[in-house]
């Protein structure tokens, strides 16, 4: 997978990883690919809610010792 | 995408937990891309006062409703287990433990976010808070301005 930028929002709280997200999906263009990593437990029900509501695909998740992992892609 | 959709929150209560889980709805919304406003009514004003003490001309009452509120946000009391001071810091520190962003921090971040702030100057007479004391940046209005934004608001809520 073709990654244009990597978010590393381990150790935040609600609602600072859905913030950071928001902004670092800004920066990038439609189709490219955005990876977040996330220790917050509510982030997986968050974020896939948000890339919905927002038109963006969940191309993938993984849960790796404690922390989550996603791969958005703009819509 | 669809249009911008609309989030209008009350913040009523001048208790620091309310207005930091109205707070991080906002910061939410926001990066939903909502179009957001959090009116401050009664209570909920002390959020914006600035901390620092600002001379302004005031009648005897107004001067005891200053001195009596919390001075900023910072100073807010806890809604519950407050035990006269001691329970916001007992939460403020574990809040820092757990990396959750202190309500001062979301209420820069909210307007960053171009979350519009307003304060209802109504009840800023009541208790004699003038704009100099509070936030800059932040809008006046009354019930009409509110409902505007209400009525197509798709999420409202009042704390």
């Amino acid at each position: 997978m073709n990654v244009a930028k990597v978010l590393d929002a381990k150790g935040l709280a609600c609602p600072m990883p859905i913030v950071k997200t928001k902004k670092a999906i800004n920066e990038l263009e439609s189709g490219q690919v955005l990876e977040i990593h996330t220790t917050d437990k509510g982030a997986k029900n968050d974020l896939t809610a948000w890339a919905k509501s927002g038109g963006h695909e969940l191309l993938k998740y993984e849960e790796e010792n404690e922390i989550l992992k996603f791969w958005i892609q703009k819509g | 995408m669809t249009e911008t959709k609309k989030t209008t929150i009350i913040l009523f209560s001048g208790d620091y937990d309310k207005a930091m889980a109205a707070y991080i709805i906002a910061n939410g919304a926001a990066a939903y891309d909502h179009e957001v406003t959090i009116f401050h009514t009664f209570w909920g004003l002390n959020a914006l006062r600035k901390d620092e003490n600002i001379q302004v001309k005031k009648g005897f009452m107004e001067k005891m409703f200053g001195k009596m509120m919390p001075r900023g946000a910072d100073k807010m009391g806890l809604s519950k287990m407050n035990f006269a001071g001691f329970g916001p810091k007992m939460i403020k520190d574990v809040m820092k433990k757990h990396n959750a962003m202190p309500l001062p921090q979301l209420i820069e971040m909210a307007q960053e976010q171009d979350v519009k702030l307003v304060a209802c100057t109504m009840t800023m007479d009541l208790l004699g808070l003038q704009k100099e004391e509070l936030l800059d940046n932040i809008e006046y209005a009354g019930v009409a301005a509110y409902l505007a934004d209400a009525q197509e608001g798709n999420v409202n809520l009042f704390i």
